[in-house]
């Protein structure tokens, strides 16, 4: 693929540009905006974005796994998955 | 979450709603993310807000282009194609054509992933 993916720097610079801020304090803005969601969605909150998207948590059990390579039966603790559902309008536009 | 509270007749008829923590689970909203981040770096909220949309729009814009949005730490988005498919309406039986179109979807990174294990 030719086209290059879309980096926090990329996002950085796009907010400098149309906000005229400081270019480190929008790295700040940008890291703080994901660190934050991070955390949340660590503690257990589902976060809703009008016009973008919900992140949920789902559950999953614990279960008995294998190592693959040397064949040892090893315990996969309970964990959380995050899943995102874009919302219509996001869906509609990447589809345009 | 938001709860339905309504007061006594004392009080007034007036109906409230109170965001009520720990009762049910609570939905971080856009709001609660641009309070967090402008109390955080001591911003002005207005920008924190113009900033987030600035962001989100641009995430957009990439994913309209078929273009892999990466964060390192929190996780990555990027869009795969459903082929095109012939199937049955199931309620009238007349074949239909579904044409080909994109989805999104959203890999945790790999440290998201280790914190989201419980003890």
């Amino acid at each position: 693929m030719a086209k290059s993916n879309l980096t926090r720097k990329d996002l950085a610079d796009a907010v400098a540009d149309q906000l005229g801020l400081a270019r480190t304090t929008c790295s700040d803005i940008v890291d703080a905006f994901f660190d934050s969601m991070k955390s949340t969605l660590t503690n257990g909150e589902p976060i809703k974005i009008v016009h973008f998207g919900t992140f949920t948590l789902r559950d999953k059990n614990p279960r008995n796994g294998r190592n693959p390579r040397t064949g040892e039966s090893i315990l996969i603790k309970k964990r959380q998955m995050v899943s995102f559902k874009p919302s219509k309008k996001l869906r509609e536009r990447v589809n345009e | 979450m938001y709860a339905k509270v309504v007061l006594p007749m004392g009080i007034g008829k007036t109906t409230f709603f109170y965001r009520i923590e720990g009762w049910m689970v609570t939905t971080m909203l856009k709001k609660d993310l641009i309070n967090k981040v402008s109390e955080e770096l001591v911003l002005q909220k207005q920008d924190v807000s113009l900033a987030l949309d600035i962001i989100l729009e641009t995430m957009g814009e990439a994913l309209a282009e078929n273009r892999r949005v990466e964060l390192r730490g929190f996780g990555s988005f990027s869009t795969r194609t459903r082929k095109a498919r012939n199937t049955k309406n199931p309620r009238t039986g007349v074949m239909m054509n579904i044409p080909e179109r994109k989805t999104l979807h959203f890999t945790m990174s790999k440290s998201l992933k280790e914190s989201l294990i419980h003890q």
